[in-house]
């Protein structure tokens, strides 16, 4: 059974066809790096694997379930583009909330453990309203690991991220990776997506027209697949 | 029992966030006020006059002003994406949609407490002669506009006209509750017994709370995620 996989999946938005027929699938443990230009569909097909978007046509599932059943959710770590973390509420009570969401067995002793791993323990009764950008997407990583997802689905990761967030971030999939958790993301930052990545997935206007291992060529040369496809 | 605890956390999170900021709170209190202000000035009613109009104006403003309130409720949750973090963790949208019906039960019943005292002052009005009996209306009839207004908050949340598509909405859908509160609210605020005949006002109340809250449990997770 693979952790994802999509068949035939179509997305519309008005006459428009976000997503053509994808089929794709991703075993347990390996990390794939959805590639495409902007508009190509990568949010959309992100959206749909969390269960935030429905598809029109086809289907997906999560570990063998629907994106909507809740043990696909409880396996699920999401991180988009907003870092989905309250400005009114303190980093604490934001990660203790998501920790009862998410049914975390000793949720306030969870949400300290993830705040001092971020290096966010000495603002922790702070309100998020008052920190800055970097603090925020720190909370917001932590916010996406602390449940110990076996599946992460990242829409752009790497996009505004501090140096610290950023080695934060890659140290936390490298981590995740070793435990066997299987990574989705989109991302333009080829470089850092490379670095983690076993699989690679290209988009075209919706299309798929790449989906294999992570060619050779891509550590060295990491838009390779791009030109290879006619987008360089 | 996680039913119950996941309604409970966002019920939480609503009411602390709003009782941190006071956004809507503060919002819906004022224009409570000013309506009950304004409305004093442009008439200048008799005792035989309120007598008519008690229950009718002050549900008028229970709904004006909550509707401040209920708007704020899924557009909270804008901010940062978090409605995507919200959706995407495992709380049952059900619970999702309760936690957040409690807390605007909560911030309406807390509106409607303030609202009630500047009602009686303004208008020269006992209307605390039966305290019981008019909780056992305000409550379900309250709960009713809850119910409706937390629902179509999360149906209009991503409009960009939302708050003014909001009132256009619920108030239409809320012409049955508010005829029936408002009519037992003038007999109990006059005093009165409510006749045999006017129970039929409550077990409207009743009904359509049992109706909303049960389709509006049924449908949140296709008005969120489509």
């Amino acid at each position: 059974m693979s952790a994802v996989a999509a068949d035939g999946v179509w997305k519309y938005y008005g006459d428009f066809p976000a997503l053509r027929a994808i089929r794709l699938s991703v075993e347990q443990g390996e990390c794939l790096a959805l590639l495409g230009r902007n508009g190509s569909g990568k949010t959309t097909l992100i959206r749909i694997l969390a269960g935030l978007l429905g598809a029109q046509q086809g289907s997906v599932s999560i570990f063998g379930k629907d994106p909507r059943h809740s043990s696909a959710r409880e396996a699920m770590g999401m991180l988009g583009h907003g870092i989905g973390v309250y400005d009114e509420l303190s980093a604490y009570e934001n990660l203790l909330l998501f920790a009862n969401l998410y049914g975390v067995k000793n949720p306030g002793e969870c949400a300290r453990e993830w705040l001092q791993r971020t290096g966010l323990d000495h603002v922790a009764s702070s309100l998020v309203r008052e920190f800055s950008r970097g603090m925020r997407q720190r909370l917001a990583v932590a916010r996406a690991f602390l449940h110990r997802p076996s599946l992460f689905l990242l829409d752009e990761p790497f996009t505004a991220l501090d140096d610290r967030a950023i080695a934060l971030l890659q140290g936390l999939l490298l981590e995740a990776r070793e435990r066997g958790a299987t990574i989705i993301m989109s991302t333009h930052q080829l470089r850092e997506a490379m670095e983690l990545a076993t699989k690679v997935a290209l988009l075209n206007r919706g299309k798929l027209v790449f989906e294999g291992p992570r060619p050779a060529e891509m550590l060295q040369d990491p838009t390779w697949l791009y030109r290879q496809y006619g987008e360089g | 029992m996680r039913f119950a605890r996941q309604t409970w956390t966002v019920a939480g999170k609503d009411l602390r966030s709003e009782l941190r900021t006071k956004e809507s709170l503060n919002a819906s209190i004022s224009f409570a006020v000013v309506i009950l202000v304004l409305f004093s000035f442009a008439v200048d009613p008799t005792a035989d006059q309120m007598r008519e109009m008690s229950g009718g104006l002050l549900w008028l403003v229970f709904s004006f002003a909550g509707a401040l309130i209920l708007n704020r409720s899924f557009a909270r949750e804008l901010g940062n994406d978090c409605l995507d973090a919200l959706v995407a963790s495992p709380v049952s949208p059900a619970a999702l949609f309760l936690g957040k019906a409690f807390a605007n039960y909560v911030l309406l019943l807390l509106v409607e407490l303030v609202t009630l005292p500047i009602f009686g002052v303004l208008y020269n009005t006992q209307w605390a002669r039966q305290p019981a009996m008019l909780a056992a209306v305000m409550l379900p009839a309250t709960w009713g506009m809850t119910v409706i207004g937390t629902i179509f908050s999360a149906l209009t949340v991503n409009l960009r006209m939302r708050e003014l598509m909001l009132p256009v909405i619920i108030y239409p859908m809320m012409i049955p509750v508010l005829m029936a509160a408002m009519r037992l609210s003038t007999i109990l605020i006059n005093g009165e017994a409510i006749p045999a005949d006017d129970w039929i006002w409550f077990k409207l109340i009743i009904g359509f709370d049992i109706i909303f809250t049960s389709l509006s449990l049924a449908l949140v997770e296709v008005v969120l995620v489509g």
